[in-house]
């Protein structure tokens, strides 16, 4: 699980890049342009924990398609270690989303596989990949279960394991946490620390809750209403060995309040607009 | 009380009930229409002791056989066409809804005229029934699949062949099966339907040939006979489909 380490030599490379990144949709009904989003500059170094925060609406997870693959810019230029990404899924990148994406009709072992097997890996590799990461999320007890028998914490594991063991680069999580409880929110926000830790991967979080991004990131980008532009990207100064109690530091009540200074008049704008007839 | 142990005393009571209503129609109406229970299942077993009856059970066991396998493919194959695409799944779907609600007998002398007297025209008659459901239900199933797993197939980089079969056809599965329980029942009743009316050999043709002959025990066993196959059957897949739906 560690094909780079947080600590080597690549840590200040430029791993991903967005420059005057825009997005404009025509409305299929009447035809109408909606401006969802730029332009977007934006440097991600490699093995960074990045999070993104504003308010609904605003083309975060527009933001997350783009750098996925699964959506093209209308103008600008988005690359992943170098290359242009383009209506297609890089190599090396792995999404996790909010929704439940397990599929139901496999057990938890055979969803984990699912990737490995399709790209065509051999059966031992699939197999210790597998095991590791059912280890990893602490699944090992559930590798048989089928994830209608999981609550929703536990499937949610399944689907970040099942993006761990295709061994990506860059993460990038849209909201992964939404649906679950507040606590079941915080223990899975260490443990995706522990994982951005042991696999040096470079971390893309689009999240509602600043908290989490407060607690979380390395730096964070407060999006506006949209068109969805970066306002300010907030430096949080976290060592790399932390966890949720860090919560507990005055600098987080400072990197909360500052995100929200940000997001206030923002998310006024974008609930004022929610609220036109 | 175990869930298996009530699973098997609904049926039970069931089959009871049935059988003593049976019994008292028949001592109501009399010999002129009908048998007792126990008179047709001791004619049931004469019958199936007689060298002449196995060709006919053969022949609808084959052409339903035929029919179902028919009507399971083309019903799929128009399903999954149909539910991907959405303009193709936008025009023909009201056509299939359609053709699901008329009278299949009304095309059948077009299906005679095109398919002969033979085993083809039963096949092609059970198989038009039986492919209808198949189709509207995959076409709804494929539909209904979550667009979060189109998404995790597109992260996944699989192929369009490889998201059909891996994806696609697993996620729409007990749906589909659902169609298909469906479509072996009507499947069954076109089959037999389609032996009744231009046919000389066969369940169906048997039983239209007893009622011309007011041979009320053939009537009688013939139709034990079917409905027994169809209850055992249909209950065996409405099983298997529940066990389908519970992952979901």
């Amino acid at each position: 699980m560690t094909n780079a380490s947080h600590n080597d030599v690549h840590k200040d490379d430029l791993h991903v890049s967005l420059r005057g990144a825009t997005k404009v949709f025509r409305r299929a009904d009447d035809g109408s342009e909606v401006h969802a989003l730029g332009p977007v500059d934006l440097d991600l170094k490699r093995g960074e924990f990045f999070a993104v925060v504003g308010p609904s609406g605003c083309g975060k997870s527009t933001l997350l398609e783009v750098l996925a693959g699964l959506s093209t810019v209308t103008a600008g230029t988005v690359t992943f270690e170098g290359k242009p990404i383009s209506g297609e899924v890089p190599d090396g990148v792995g999404v996790v989303f909010q929704e439940d994406a397990c599929f139901p009709w496999m057990t938890v072992a055979d969803n984990i596989a699912f990737g490995l097997r399709q790209a065509g890996a051999a059966e031992g590799e699939i197999r210790a990949r597998v095991e590791g990461a059912l280890a990893l999320m602490g699944l090992n007890a559930f590798a048989a279960s089928y994830p209608a028998q999981l609550s929703g914490g536990m499937r949610q594991r399944v689907c970040i394991a099942r993006t761990l063991v295709l061994q990506p680069r860059l993460i990038l999580l849209d909201e992964p946490f939404g649906a679950l409880d507040q606590q079941t929110r915080l223990l899975m926000g260490e443990e995706l620390l522990r994982l951005w830790r042991e696999t040096g991967a470079t971390i893309f979080l689009i999240t509602h809750a600043l908290d989490e991004a407060a607690m979380l990131a390395d730096r964070i980008g407060v999006m506006s209403a949209r068109p969805g532009r970066l306002l300010e990207i907030v430096e949080t100064g976290w060592p790399e060995t932390r966890d949720s109690t860090i919560v507990e530091k005055p600098e987080f009540g400072h990197v909360t309040a500052r995100l929200w200074q940000w997001l206030r008049a923002e998310s006024m704008k974008s609930v004022g607009r929610m609220d036109r007839p | 009380m175990s869930t298996a142990r009530l699973n098997l005393i609904g049926p039970l009571v069931l089959g009871v009930v049935l059988i003593v209503a049976w019994q008292m129609t028949y001592w109501a109406i009399g010999d002129i229409a009908l048998r007792s229970p126990w008179q047709t299942l001791r004619f049931s077993a004469e019958l199936l002791a007689r060298p002449s009856f196995w060709p006919h059970l053969v022949e609808t066991g084959k052409a339903f056989a035929a029919a179902l396998a028919i009507a399971a493919l083309l019903g799929l194959a128009i399903g999954l066409l149909l539910g991907l695409g959405k303009l193709a799944g936008d025009v023909f779907e009201p056509m299939l809804i359609a053709l699901y609600s008329i009278p299949k007998v009304t095309l059948y002398p077009i299906l005679l005229l095109s398919f002969g007297l033979g085993v083809s025209a039963k096949i092609a008659f059970g198989a038009l029934h039986g492919f209808i459901p198949v189709a509207l239900f995959t076409i709804n199933a494929v539909r209904n699949i979550k667009p979060i797993y189109f998404k995790a197939s597109r992260v996944m980089k699989l192929s369009r062949w490889a998201t059909i079969s891996k994806i696609v056809f697993p996620a729409a599965m007990p749906e589909i099966f659902t169609g298909f329980r469906i479509g072996f029942s009507l499947t069954m009743i076109g089959t037999v339907l389609g032996e009744m009316f231009a046919s000389q050999r066969g369940l169906g043709y048997l039983l239209m040939n007893a009622i011309g002959l007011h041979n009320v025990d053939i009537i009688m066993a013939i139709t034990l006979m079917l409905v027994v196959f169809a209850a055992i059957v249909s209950s065996a897949l409405l099983a298997i489909d529940r066990r389908l739906h519970k992952r979901f």
